[in-house]
């Protein structure tokens, strides 16, 4: 485990996968597409509106989903102190940020034309907001902290934090009496969904999931790129000091 | 698509364009770093930090 946790492996890692990966995403996400627009009945209900639960719903499944990512990551930089972990947590931030931000937009195109509202502060709204927010509390953290170990800590002392917000999502439903549809896949006693529109939704979901283990793998190689570029400039500075001191020895 | 057509396409645009933004992001971010890291002698392969 540890020997595919190492960094230079990594780098070999993702070079050889990574083709492969897009390769699958491309086609899960095609074939996801096709049974969204041709084969997904609409519903009697909602009509042709409900096509947008196809983006929606893996969207705000990957907001939660990534944000559990960034927690064992989180784990793994203070418990472990592993150098993947937290070059792991700081690739994830801004993709969480991102379908966190689809998710939200979505809704709201979704909303106004089934609820007559863009936007209400029921308790499934306002979590996944609060969400958001705290990735982007996360991606500014990483970048106010110039120290790259103390940033790594402090983000991951926010992220164990902010995990608390993840079962308030979930279960927000349950709990408090919300504008917001209950949850009608991942729940007791199945899903509620007729397969029909099931199967395009585990597509989509599957697809959109794919997407972000690439866009992930390929963040984590620039986080390791430029901890490499770091470590080469402070060398060469380290160098060129080297060079100059017998000079100024010279001169005095 | 006749009910509502115009908010399921801002939808899947807007989900394009995002996923899109983000892609870019990180092609130019390793197109930038690997051009960075092309100015420094090539050493053996060393650690990620």
């Amino acid at each position: 485990m540890l020997k595919y946790a190492n960094p230079t492996f990594f780098l070999r890692l993702v070079a050889a996968v990574l083709p492969w990966l897009w390769a699958a995403t491309i086609l899960t996400l095609g074939v996801g597409l096709y049974m969204t627009f041709l084969t997904a009945p609409a519903d009697y209900q909602q009509g042709e509106t409900v096509r947008i639960m196809y983006i929606h719903v893996p969207a705000a499944w990957l907001s939660m989903f990534i944000y559990m990512v960034m927690t064992l990551s989180a784990l793994g930089t203070l418990v472990w102190r592993h150098p993947l972990a937290d070059a792991s947590q700081q690739a994830a931030a801004p993709l969480g940020a991102g379908f966190t931000f689809i998710c939200l937009v979505t809704g709201s195109l979704w909303g106004k034309p089934m609820w007559g509202t863009w936007w209400v502060w029921d308790a499934r709204l306002t979590s996944v907001l609060v969400l958001f927010l705290i990735y982007l509390g996360l991606i500014a953290l990483w970048n106010t902290i110039e120290e790259p170990l103390m940033a790594a800590r402090a983000s991951a002392i926010l992220t164990l934090v902010g995990v608390v917000n993840i079962p308030i999502i979930k279960f927000s439903v349950d709990w408090w009496n919300t504008l917001h549809q209950p949850a009608s896949v991942l729940r007791m006693g199945g899903p509620a969904l007729h397969p029909s529109m099931l199967w395009p939704l585990l597509v989509m979901a599957l697809g959109a999931s794919l997407l972000f283990v690439c866009l992930h793998l390929m963040g984590v190689r620039n986080e390791i790129l430029r901890r490499r570029l770091r470590r080469l400039s402070y060398l060469a500075a380290e160098a060129a000091d080297h060079v100059l001191e017998p000079q100024t020895e010279a001169g005095a | 698509m006749s009910d509502h057509g115009d908010f399921i396409i801002a939808a899947f645009a807007i989900t394009a364009a995002v996923v899109a933004l983000m892609l870019g992001a990180i092609v130019r971010d390793h197109r930038a770093l690997k051009r960075a890291l092309a100015k420094f002698p090539p050493r053996g392969e060393g650690d990620g930090r």
